[in-house]
């Protein structure tokens, strides 16, 4: 009888203390954070899509030797004499047209090994998380400045100073070995 | 209820649809905001949000859901007993709301005055019970089975406990009409049933510890004919998918939840009628003071809806609090705790009553 007194008031009683504590929880502000609106601060070294600043990039091709994945593709088209690149902010020359600069971010893995290689620190991590796609092909990043156009025009000039190169070596050669060589005061 | 209609507007018409009516709203507007306070009140107990995209802080989830559930394709399986299963949710639901019937919402807002109204609520509730076994027999699904079973065995024992306690409140009032339960507790709190009753003497105070034992028993197997949690066996979602109905879909679907959350306010109404005032304000009415006396039957209305939705706050707030029983336990509370406690209840309540 004891027994059974005592745990009807241990059954009452533990439901009211129970009672109480989700009570409190009633006004206990929410942890919820409404994400869209609101967001949380992203941690310092964060990992996110990654940014190629062409301005500075010299086409060395180093980061795409370093991505374990190989989704980075570059191509570059030497310069012809005469054309200024401009340099880059940390004063290097550039010397090579990029032409193609593809980073396909469905292939990304974002260990960031890109990012240490590049001489010019124009590779990098930008803070954007959110750039989902329904397409696969919409993941793959053009970064490089060029239209089309452009990127065969300079293809096209440095085919036609290579072509130059060769006529001249060809007409080098077929001269008589007596006159010394006089091309590399051109160039 | 009518006659107060008919004086106000002076048409058979449209007083009858008003009457017919009104309770039909009452539920849908029970289940509207019943759905959406049980999201925010879990929630914010569980230290969450709830739905907020949805129009204001989500209030317009519920009808965002009620219009995805109209949309739904109608789903039976084959081996379905056709006409069981569909009479079920309908049946389910006219056992809910026929209980409304009864309910005194104010002096003048009953649906129907009759003479046996407390009565009559115990026994169309039970009419739940065969609609659930209905649903969980026709689905042919061991799941409904199962569940349908459990829910049977549960409001059938529970439904002891009520009626004892019930039977202890019809002694002392000495009626069986709810709106006479009501009445007699006039408009103070310290008339109500919880303390002891209107009068004065040994007797009310004698009362008072029996009335709140009353009142707990009553209170924890109403909750269990809801099937509320901790009672929520028969629906226990990490066991049986969603027990009795776990077939149904779209708007029969709806209907089942549609008479659990109409259940819920009829169990609220009552225990609030039995135990505090029914529709009785706990402090006398503004009407009175200010000698507008059109005012009353609102003012009552409100403090019966207030006394309905705290209720309802209650056993949700129990539900975020106590985890399910199984289904021993919840056999052993009810015989061998609830009834016990009930009958000595009944007992000394009756011989109070005498003095
Ligand atoms: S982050 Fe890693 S995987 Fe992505 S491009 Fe850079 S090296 Fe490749
Ligand atoms: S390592 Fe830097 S400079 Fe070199 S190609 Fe990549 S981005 Fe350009």
């Amino acid at each position: 009888m004891k027994a059974y007194l005592k745990n009807t008031w241990l059954g009452i009683y533990t439901v009211l203390v129970g009672m109480t504590v989700t009570f409190k929880h009633l006004f206990v502000p929410a942890v919820t954070i409404q994400y869209p609106d609101e967001r949380l601060k992203l941690p310092e070294r964060e990992r996110n899509r990654l940014y190629v600043n062409m301005d500075d990039c010299i086409g060395c091709d180093q980061c795409s030797r370093a991505c374990p994945v190989s989704c980075i593709e570059i191509e570059t088209v030497k310069s012809v004499p005469g054309e200024d690149l401009g340099t880059t902010s940390n004063g290097k020359k550039k010397a090579l047209w990029v032409t193609k600069f593809n980073i396909d971010f469905a292939k990304c893995c974002y260990c960031q090994l890109c990012v240490f290689p590049c001489p010019t620190e124009c590779i990098y991590m930008t803070d954007v998380f959110e750039f989902s796609e329904y397409e696969r092909g919409n993941l793959v990043y053009k970064f490089a400045t060029l239209t089309e156009e452009e990127a065969a025009q300079k293809k096209v000039n440095y085919e036609k100073l290579q072509a130059e190169k060769e006529a001249q070596k060809a007409a080098a050669a077929a001269k008589p070995k007596t006159e010394p060589p006089s091309h590399p005061a051109t160039n | 209820m009518y006659q107060y209609f008919y004086d106000l507007t002076g048409n058979v018409i449209i007083s009858g649809l008003i009457v017919a009516i009104f309770p039909l709203v009452n539920v849908l507007l029970v289940v509207l905001i019943g759905v959406y306070l049980e999201r925010k009140v879990s929630a914010h107990m569980q230290d969450r949000l709830g739905p907020m995209r949805t129009g204001w802080h989500g209030t317009l989830q519920l009808i965002a859901d009620f219009v995805k559930l109209l949309q739904k394709e109608d789903i039976a399986s084959t081996e379905t007993d056709k006409g069981l299963y569909n009479i079920a949710p309908v049946l389910v639901f006219t056992g809910a709301f026929a209980a409304y019937a009864a309910i005194p919402f104010s002096s003048k807002l009953i649906g129907s005055e009759i003479e046996v109204g407390i009565f009559y609520v115990i026994a169309v509730s039970g009419l739940v019970v065969v609609s659930i076994l209905m649903a969980g027999w026709s689905a042919n699904n061991k799941y409904s089975l199962l569940g349908a079973m459990r829910s049977a065995a549960q409001i059938i024992s529970y439904e002891i406990p009520t009626a004892l306690v019930i039977l202890s409140i019809v002694m002392l009032t000495g009626t069986l009409s709810l709106g006479k339960m009501s009445e007699l507790q006039t408009a103070y709190f310290w008339n109500w049933n919880i303390l002891g009753g209107a009068g004065f003497g040994l007797a009310k105070f004698l009362l008072i510890p029996f009335m709140v034992v009353g009142f707990i028993i009553i209170y924890i197997s109403t909750l269990a004919e809801t099937n509320r949690t901790p009672f929520d066996i028969p629906e226990a979602e990490s066991e049986l998918v969603a027990g009795y109905f776990t077939e149904y879909c779209g708007m029969k679907y709806a209907m089942f939840m549609l008479s659990e959350y109409g259940n819920m306010f009829a169990v609220s109404a009552i225990v609030s009628i039995l135990f505090f005032g029914g529709y009785q304000s706990p402090f006398g009415y503004l009407g009175n003071t200010l000698n507008v006396h059109w005012l009353i039957p609102y003012e009552q209305a409100f403090w019966f809806l207030l006394k309905g939705w705290f209720f309802i706050f209650v056993q949700m707030w129990l539900r975020w609090t106590l985890p399910r029983l199984r289904v021993d336990q919840l056999m052993s509370v009810c015989w061998k705790y609830l009834i016990p406690y009930a009958f000595v209840n009944l007992i000394i309540i009756g011989i109070i009553s005498l003095l």
